[in-house]
């Protein structure tokens, strides 16, 4: 089957898929997010270290999943909108920054309350926090800069500038528990060694962890849509969009 | 199954307030954006129809002079 997928960079037909695919992405979330939620406080056991304040892990490395993968996903989008003078790419851009930033606050925020009772400190100046940190105010920083620019192709452009430069905060973020001494451990899960923890655990995570990613494909699409209507409310579909919706 | 009682489960072995308070940040906060996106959208609609009637209008009185 031959689908001409530049069909789906026109701003006016993406529109519309966006519009089929956003319930069908939220209906898989909403599905995930109860499984994982029923493994994690009711199949997976107690920890035999942290009892069950443990629990925590199942939203807090999803979330910090998250807020990596939208951030390189956001520059990706910014840095083809930038090349190829695409709106579409732009506007995705736009729109995955505050779904990112929610990420990166929860994770920080699932964070203190786990670090509290296990290190007795809600907030160490460690490399790992300090610099998922840094990446919060990247993303706050994205947000306000194409705030404070009239010109949407022109804070397209600056936004992109600013995603591309905060970049090199991703891999430090990563490799931050490696690199230095931290009170942060290290990576549990890994591509290269088998996973440090049980099976069950990690299987309840990685569900969650699905549902993050489909809830913030929904909430891009859903808020992709309405940047689209936002800038392109000048133009002949839009208005078409008007009529039939009377 | 780790959990003897209800009140168990809401103690969470005394680590109550720590987990729930991460989870209930963790679901009110996406409860929240879609909320929040979904008004910024009929917000918008509803501006777009209402341009939408007053250019109408205006054409429409422009015709019939």
């Amino acid at each position: 089957m031959a689908i001409n997928w530049f069909k789906y960079s026109a701003p006016s037909s993406f529109y519309s898929l966006a519009g089929k695919l956003t319930p069908i992405f939220f209906a898989v979330a909403s599905v995930l997010f109860v499984v994982g939620l029923y493994i994690g406080f009711f199949v997976a056991p107690t920890d035999f270290q942290q009892s069950e304040a443990y629990r925590i892990i199942f939203i807090h490395v999803p979330a910090a999943w998250m807020s990596m993968f939208l951030y390189l996903i956001m520059a990706g989008w910014a840095a083809i909108g930038l090349a190829f003078n695409t709106r579409l790419s732009s506007m995705i851009a736009t729109a995955i920054a505050p779904t990112g930033a929610m990420f990166t606050f929860l994770a920080l925020w699932t964070g203190a309350l786990w670090g509290k009772p296990m290190w007795g400190a809600w907030w160490v100046w460690d490399a790992r926090l300090t610099s998922e940190l840094i990446l919060f105010f990247l993303y706050i920083g994205f947000i306000a800069l194409q705030a404070a620019i009239d010109d949407p192709r022109r804070a397209d452009k600056a936004g992109a500038i600013l995603a591309l430069v905060g970049v090199i905060n991703i891999p430090i973020i990563y490799f931050s528990v490696k690199w230095w001494n931290t009170l942060h451990q290290g990576a549990s899960v890994s591509l290269t060694e088998s996973p440090k923890m049980a099976t069950i655990m990690l299987t309840g995570m990685l569900i969650m962890s699905i549902a993050c990613w489909m809830y913030s494909i929904a909430m891009v699409l859903m808020r992709t849509r309405t940047i689209i209507l936002e800038r392109e409310r000048h133009t002949a579909w839009v208005g078409e969009l008007h009529k039939e919706g009377e | 199954m780790a959990w003897a009682s209800l009140s168990d489960f809401f103690a969470m072995g005394g680590y109550g307030f720590y987990v729930w308070g991460s989870f209930l940040v963790f679901f009110i906060c996406l409860a929240g954006e879609v909320i929040l996106i979904l008004n910024r959208k009929r917000t918008l609609l509803k501006q777009l129809s209402l341009i939408y009637k007053a250019t109408k209008k205006e054409q429409d009185n422009e015709t019939k002079t």
